[in-house]
């Protein structure tokens, strides 16, 4: 069995990437991911693991490299935060149509300008449509075992899609929490040694990689890595599955946490959903028929359970912790009021947007919006406007009137 | 091995890779055309001027004698017709289908 440690979020994900051992890691630094990569090229360089490092000039590169040692049949690994991302995002496009299993912890951190270095989700949020798959955690524990159970999904020969595992910055990545550690050899056996369909470096079997796609092949392509997501969605559940039956935490595409016979639920990703379940237990133990959805697979979305799950609730707010500028809510919200449309008793959907630039999110923030739910069912219809949660209204420059 | 090529009888790997080298020169390329050029040898005078003009070198010629077009890589561009001369007329363009 494993053991009980204290670890900070980075350090938890260089544990995990200690035990995968991966054959390339290429990686550039970046505030919060900095102290990953810092422990990663410690264990490098004391042994602990036969990884080669690639040392790179920016994350553009960092990426490049991953994708080139992945298609040359290694298990390649690399991670990142905010405007590293950012700067990655032609080729998270190029790993993904190229199918490569990469796996890249995503140290979620605000996009710049303003230059913030704290949590937001608003860098792996604008990736959504990259064709990367996506898993959040809530806390340290969940670092680990998803960058564990990544490996297998990614690696699956019917699904070969790169996973980014996103966690909360510095709330997760340097908070430090007791985590449980697989023993080396349990996850040495449970993650396994790749084998790979596509090894460039094979001379015996040449391969042409990223040839020219044009109308009348492209379309095709795409729609066949569409398609392995739906596949990835079986598949995420039978790794977790497996991976259950190694330490007894489960895993699903979300979290339902005291929902049953719940009437108002709030949809919550990241650290912040640990926040929202001491909110929960406070207004159980007072009698409110309350509960809270905990996603953790954004890509691919899980729209018919989310649908299952909360169809008996009267009303729900979906929290976001980025802004989709010019939309009706944020992309969380997005998803899930979609998701919804079609119950047969409409369920009424209210949008947050909270903790930007790593503004903290309080009990009493939640309490209101349970409230504010409460409010709306009263009401029995919702405004369709995002409110943001821990604003400072008089903060905001009023829009100057010009005459003419 | 399900796909060895982009031609249009290969189904498309995942990741689109291909899996056998050396085989640029096989790639069909004339897929996208959306008119093609229809031959009439009783009408042809063997001008060779189509043959000179095409772009692609998808007119196929037999002892200096035009026999027919490479619709493999023909991409439709209607140039050969359009110098084959009026009297011959023995190029016609048409929708493809």
């Amino acid at each position: 069995m494993g053991k009980r440690v204290a670890m900070t979020g980075n350090d938890a994900a260089a544990e995990a990437m200690r035990q995968i051992d991966p054959d390339v890691v290429a990686a550039y630094p970046i505030t919060p991911q900095t102290e990953l990569m810092h422990k990663f090229a410690e264990y490098v360089a004391d042994g602990k693991v036969s990884t080669e490092f690639v040392l790179v000039e920016s994350e553009h590169s960092a990426m490049s490299a991953t994708v080139g040692a992945s298609t040359a049949g290694a298990r390649a690994m690399t991670a990142t935060s905010s405007q590293g991302l950012a700067l990655m995002f032609e080729i998270l496009h190029i790993a993904s149509g190229l199918r490569l299993p990469i796996v890249m912890p995503m140290v979620n951190r605000a996009l710049s300008a303003p230059l913030n270095i704290h949590c937001d989700h608003s860098d792996s949020m604008s990736c959504r449509d990259t064709g990367w798959l996506q898993l959040y955690a809530e806390n340290t524990q969940e670092v680990y075992d998803n960058i564990l159970m990544a490996v297998r999904i990614a690696e699956h020969p019917e699904v070969l899609l790169p996973v980014m595992i996103c966690y909360d910055g510095f709330i997760i990545s340097h908070t430090m929490e007791a985590v449980e550690i697989l023993d080396d050899e349990t996850a040495k056996r449970f993650v396994g040694e790749y084998q790979p369909k596509l090894q460039l470096l094979d001379v015996e079997r040449p391969v042409t990689v990223g040839a020219l796609y044009l109308p009348d092949h492209y379309f095709e392509a795409k729609v066949q890595q569409a398609r392995a997501h739906q596949t990835a969605f079986t598949v995420i559940q039978e790794i977790a599955q497996e991976f259950t039956k190694l330490c007894g935490r489960s895993y699903d595409y979300f979290e339902s946490y005291r929902m049953e016979d719940a009437e108002r639920a709030i949809i919550v990703l990241g650290s912040a959903a640990g926040t929202a379940k001491e909110v929960v237990d406070r207004l159980r133990s007072a009698g409110e028929r309350v509960g809270l959805i905990k996603l953790r697979v954004f890509r691919p979305f899980p729209h018919h359970e989310l649908a299952k799950a909360l169809g008996r609730t009267r009303a729900v707010a979906v929290l976001d912790r980025s802004i989709a500028f010019g939309s009706i809510g944020g992309p969380v919200y997005l998803e899930v009021r979609s998701a919804l449309l079609d119950q047969r008793e409409r369920v009424l959907v209210l949008n947050y947007v909270y903790g930007l630039g790593g503004r903290d999110i309080f009990c009493e923030d939640i309490g209101s919006v349970y409230e504010d739910l409460r409010r709306v069912i009263e009401m029995g219809s919702t405004e369709t406007e995002t409110i943001y949660l821990g604003v400072r209204q008089e903060k905001l420059e009023q829009p100057v009137h010009i005459e003419v | 091995m399900p796909s060895r090529l982009l031609s249009d009888g290969d189904v498309i790997t995942a990741g689109g890779h291909i899996t056998e080298p050396g085989t640029a020169s096989q790639y069909k390329t004339g897929s996208w055309r959306t008119m093609r050029p229809v031959f009439s040898a009783e009408r042809c005078v063997h001008c060779m001027m189509c043959w000179i003009y095409c772009p692609d070198s998808a007119i196929v010629a037999i002892d200096q004698k035009v026999v027919g077009f490479d619709y493999h890589h023909c991409k439709g561009c209607s140039l050969c017709a359009t110098v084959c001369p009026v009297k011959a007329h023995a190029i016609e363009m048409v929708r493809e289908k």
